[in-house]
């Protein structure tokens, strides 16, 4: 078998889960990262891992595709969660008549959920608002946000994937249509130089629209931020959510010794330049509290913006309907007339490994090999193998 | 709205450089601008090859540890108008090999930190009380220690002495004489009873006063002396090991 080379650009979550999945697939394995890895939007999101029981209602495929990875990552990570579940909690009627549309999503998408009363919730959490009428216990968990990925990275290096970081894509370099590689500025020794590839994969989340121009191809990505705060203290063993539809401040996520509260919604045209709005910050104590009172005397610790990939539609998609998932998105630009690169974007920190496992299906179909997934029952490598 | 400029003063070097240099950079800020957001503007308006580590942005993931001003810090949560300073300096950790510009390679740190067996996150816990919210100062969970090496970077031992374990490794192995959670107890006290280990602390406290997470590196070392010592006048007295 001739042992093609991939090249990943991008080091958040999804490229070291496309790492890791080539790398085990047998494939050469090169990641460049412009910055330090999960220094994008991976490191900055909440640490929450889904049950999907948010979308149970509102988008079953996400909701099924979340629970599912939910307990892949429970089985190949031990140690990476804190398995305290989580709590959906009504605290007005309206959020009361929501709960009956979400327990049978939860039903109908495989997601253990048990309605708690008021009384059993303050039992498992007693910070929750007097205000609380009922709760329904899902299993949400949390993660440390860059650690669960440096897992991915290590075992991909371990399977001889060589991660490039603070190399930074400066163009790329086509033969004809073809994508043959990238040319880069190493910023450790301030030199540039260029890597050859038979196949590159894009998975920079919302700076993909970016680097799919240099190689001529449309991915139709808005940087979408939210905001995030961080409270010191406690507030809470389980991951706390409002029972409502998704909104702004819906979520406070424990993490060890902090308590983050997110999130919330807008679109900016450069993912380098995210801002933080002071109303956004204040509607997270806001919102917060109506679940967690005490949000409003936590010592505060950080706010924060980290922008999602918001995708929109391609104009080739319209015409084939390509597009593998409405969850996330793989892109096979050869529909665009131009081969070897392919882009990866949207999903969420818990699809991960989902994700790669649909975008490296397309690698090594494209590369005309036969050489299944086997990320689903390899156990990764400590986050400390990264280093070490 | 900028509130001011500040000028950032920034260690820079990069590798087959004989030595660093500093170049300043005038940043625009706001009441809310973090040493962090002021680095990364000067990476996107002004000089894209400066180099630093950042991830979580909210003191969660240990990785952005810095000097600012001399000190070690995280600058995700250091707001650059409290500082009052004109410049603000920014410089790498110390004790810790420079990779390039504020950028440390965390390889050794880990290597010395592994040995304790240190579980990482609490697998789950329902505590029967509330911890708040006072803040993470008023309790002790090792899992606030979130491995940014200020500790390291601070010890006036690990700066002369490369054979010492340092005080993030020391306090790895008492989270696993005070709560093993499956791990070995005894086996971390074997592993630090000696002079690159527990007993190699000068007791200048450095690291206390500089972690970011109030995990108190120091006083764990004493509480290492302190359950060693006990173990040897047992012994001493023919009352054997625990």
């Amino acid at each position: 078998m001739k042992n093609f080379h991939a090249l990943i650009v991008g080091g958040g979550g999804t490229g070291a889960a496309v790492a890791h999945d080539l790398a085990l697939r047998g494939l050469r394995v090169t990641l460049v990262e412009r910055g330090e890895v999960t220094s994008g939007t991976t490191g900055r999101h909440h640490g929450l891992l889904h049950s999907g029981a948010r979308y149970a209602v509102n988008d079953q495929e996400s909701a099924i595709e979340c629970i599912e990875e939910n307990l892949i990552l429970r089985r190949i990570a031990p140690g990476s969660f804190e398995e305290n579940d989580g709590l959906f909690v009504a605290v007005t009627e309206e959020d009361v008549e929501y709960s009956h549309a979400f327990i049978e999503g939860c039903a109908e998408c495989g997601i253990p959920a048990q309605r708690l009363t008021a009384a059993e919730a303050f039992r498992l959490e007693p910070n929750l608002s007097a205000e609380t009428i009922l709760a329904v216990r899902i299993p949400d968990a949390t993660m440390d946000a860059m650690r669960l990925p440096l897992r991915f990275f290590a075992s991909a290096k371990s399977n001889g994937a060589e991660i490039k970081t603070y190399t930074e894509v400066v163009g790329i370099t086509k033969r004809g249509n073809t994508v043959r590689g990238i040319r880069v500025m190493d910023h450790a020794t301030a030199k540039h130089y260029e890597i050859g590839a038979d196949i590159v994969v894009n998975a920079t989340g919302p700076w993909s629209g970016q680097v799919a121009e240099m190689a001529g191809v449309d991915v139709p990505i808005r940087p979408s931020p939210g905001v995030m705060l961080a409270l010191r203290g406690r507030l809470c063993n389980m991951v706390i959510n409002r029972m409502t539809p998704s909104g702004d401040g819906d979520i406070i996520v424990p993490q060890r010794g902090l308590s983050v509260v997110g999130t919330s919604s807008w679109v900016v045209d450069n993912p380098d330049n995210l801002g933080l709005p002071k109303d956004h910050v204040q509607r997270m104590y806001d919102e917060g509290a109506k679940m967690i009172p005490r949000v409003l005397d936590a010592p505060f610790r950080a706010a924060w913006s980290a922008a999602r990939p918001l995708i929109g539609e391609r104009k080739a998609d319209a015409e084939s309907g390509r597009a593998l998932s409405r969850t996330f998105k793989c892109f096979d630009h050869a529909d665009e007339g131009v081969e070897g690169f392919v882009t990866i974007t949207g999903g969420k920190a818990t699809t991960l490994r989902g994700m790669a496992e649909a975008t490296c299906d397309v690698v090594v179909e494209k590369l005309g090999l036969e050489a299944a997934c086997r990320t689903r029952e390899t156990q990764l490598l400590p986050f400390e193998a990264y280093y070490t | 709205m900028p509130e001011a400029t500040v000028p950032f003063k920034i260690f820079r070097y990069k590798q087959g450089q004989n030595a660093g240099h500093y170049d300043t950079f005038d940043v625009p800020i706001d009441e809310d601008t973090t040493v962090l957001v002021a680095l990364q503007t000067i990476r996107r308006d002004q000089d894209s090859t400066l180099m630093l580590r950042h991830s979580c942005h909210h003191a969660s993931c240990g990785t952005c540890a810095m000097l600012v001003n001399g000190r070690e810090e995280l600058p995700c949560v250091v707001n650059v108008l409290d500082l009052r300073s004109s410049p603000v300096v920014v410089e790498p950790l110390r004790n810790i090999p420079l990779v390039s510009d504020l950028v440390v390679d965390m390889t050794d740190f880990y290597a010395r930190v592994n040995p304790a067996d240190r579980p990482y996150v609490r697998h789950s816990e329902f505590l029967p009380w509330a911890q708040t919210p006072d803040g993470i100062d008023s309790y002790s969970r090792f899992e606030n220690c979130i491995e940014c090496g200020a500790c390291v970077s601070a010890c006036p031992i690990s700066g002369t002495d490369p054979d010492y374990y340092g005080p993030a490794a020391l306090a790895a192995a008492w989270r696993v004489v005070e709560e093993p959670r499956g791990r070995q107890p005894q086996q971390a006290l074997n592993w630090v009873d000696n002079e690159k280990g527990c007993w190699r602390c000068h007791v200048a406290f450095e690291c206390t006063e500089v972690c970011p997470s109030g995990v108190d590196p120091g006083g764990k070392i004493m509480a290492l002396r302190g359950e060693l010592s006990k173990q040897k006048l047992r012994g001493l007295f023919g009352f054997g090991r625990r």
